[in-house]
């Protein structure tokens, strides 16, 4: 049992202490990071929807249509379609629509994918009033989504 | 100046001091409140979130003023009028420097004590009119701590009063006048105590002004807003600025108390300058303990009041009047 007397002292030097401390936070810098301003580096891992590489010369599509992401998929998520065109050894890509509400982000279909035609994008700014924007999205169409 | 022009110069320039202070303390509390969080605070509204406090007051403005059914309706409308009288009544009152001043009242002390209760008048009023019981809990805890920290801040005053021997605010400005361990907090020849006095004095302060960590009367976590739960638009804004006005109020009487009012302990700035340096340095510690320490318990700011600092105070007291006998 302390004395009343040198319980308020060491009370009120504690409440000092506080004090000092909240005042060195005061003086230095914050740390929000001023979201619509300014915005921290993504995770080079960071995992937005996949979209499709392409090759950097003709922009054509790596996909050869091999169907073994939609069967890997499994929220049933990706739908793909191609055909063979005259001249090429390799199926191409004409169709490939990403269900963005059911995906979960799972990586299995960049994994099981054969010629490493699929990455994920580092898109994460994406917000939209209409379900139909991540309902079916085209990756085909949609060649600038990974520059996001 | 002819006396009418006078007063009306005072009325208004008290008026606009009060607004401007209230609207832009609220920008000074938030702004003090992010960085002790390391926060940037407000930042859209105009350069470094300057207009916030008018696009706050827009806002308000724009809101109904909305009246319970259940409530007694005078009251409730009454009460947002009487709340910011008392800071007002007591600006006029306050020497700001050698030549500004209202009113110089010989009673001027005991005149700011008076009108400083009306302000907790002013919100039991309001959480009794609301017919809400967040309300009614809040009035009834505003009258409790009040009571209880009326006594040792009056202790406290009456220990300053036997010091200089007079209730003229001006004439006590000016028995501290020359360097700074003049003031009556360094008085240590009359009373060694006097630092812990200046303290005691604050914290009730603190406690008289419904501020934080001694926020009782609108305790949001557990009160919703307390008093003005039921306030809307700008009836609660007038509420939010009274309290800015009072803290104003508050820290201008202990600069006038104990930190030797304009008077300068190295000369540089005009008197006013350095009341209003030293008004706004208690300000900020006025913000910065609110930023500091989480709300207390109810219970044990009644323990603090009664069991240490009227204990604390009543002691200062006697030897503060000991000295001045034998000395």
């Amino acid at each position: 049992m302390k004395s009343p007397l040198r319980e308020v002292l060491s009370g009120f030097v504690s409440l000092l202490t506080g004090m000092r401390i909240t005042l060195q936070q005061f003086f230095r810098k914050p740390v929000t990071v001023h979201y619509p301003h300014q915005t921290l580096p993504i995770p080079k891992r960071y995992r937005g929807h996949v979209v499709l590489l392409r090759d950097p010369e003709s922009g054509q599509a790596l996909c050869i249509a091999c169907k073994a992401c939609q069967k890997a998929c499994p929220s049933d998520c990706i739908a793909v379609d191609g055909i063979k065109r005259e001249g090429e050894r390799r199926k191409s890509v004409t169709e490939f629509k990403l269900d963005f509400t059911k995906c979960s982000l799972c990586g299995s279909c960049v994994e099981v994918c054969p010629v490493d035609a699929l990455e994920f994008s580092r898109a994460y700014n994406l917000a939209s009033t209409r379900r139909e924007a991540f309902h079916q999205i085209d990756l085909v169409r949609r060649p600038g989504a990974s520059q996001q | 100046m002819p006396e009418p022009f006078r007063l009306l110069v005072y009325l208004g320039g008290i008026m606009a001091f009060v607004g401007l202070n209230a609207a832009y303390l609220v920008w000074v509390e938030r702004k003090a409140a992010a960085r002790f969080q390391r926060r940037p605070g407000p930042t859209e509204v105009g350069p470094a979130g300057l207009l916030q406090p008018l696009a706050d007051a827009i806002k308000l403005l724009s809101k109904q003023v909305l009246v319970p059914p259940e409530a007694d309706r005078l009251l409730f409308r009454l009460a947002p009028a009487v709340v910011m009288a008392p800071a007002l009544m007591c600006l006029a009152v306050l020497p700001f420097s050698e030549r500004l001043g209202a009113r110089d009242v010989p009673l001027g002390l005991v005149l700011v004590f008076a009108f400083g209760s009306i302000h907790v008048l002013a919100l039991m009023v309001a959480g009794w009119a609301s017919r809400n019981k967040y309300s009614i809990i809040s009035a009834a805890r505003v009258v409790s701590q009040n009571v209880a920290y009326e006594i040792p801040l009056l202790l406290v005053v009456i220990t300053v009063l036997m010091m200089t021997g007079t209730t003229s605010l001006r004439e006590i400005v000016d028995g501290q006048a020359g360097a700074f361990w003049h003031w009556n907090l360094f008085n240590l020849k009359v009373n060694p105590l006097m630092p812990v006095t200046f303290v005691i004095f604050f914290i009730c302060l603190l406690a008289e002004m419904n501020r934080a960590p001694f926020d009782m009367a609108e305790a949001e976590s557990e009160l919703v807003a307390g008093a003005f739960t039921e306030y809307a638009g700008m009836s609660f804004g007038v509420f939010f600025m009274a309290e800015y006005a009072n803290i104003v109020v508050g820290c201008a009487l202990a600069t006038i108390l104990f930190l030797g009012g304009w008077h300068s302990p190295v000369g540089l700035l005009p008197g006013l300058g350095w009341f209003l340096l030293k008004l706004y340095a208690l300000i900020f510690v006025v913000v910065w303990v609110r930023w500091t320490f989480p709300r207390t318990q109810f219970y044990r700011l009644l323990n603090l009041s009664w069991k240490i600092l009227i204990p604390i105070s009543m002691f200062t007291l006697v030897l503060t009047s000991v000295m001045m006998k034998l000395f």
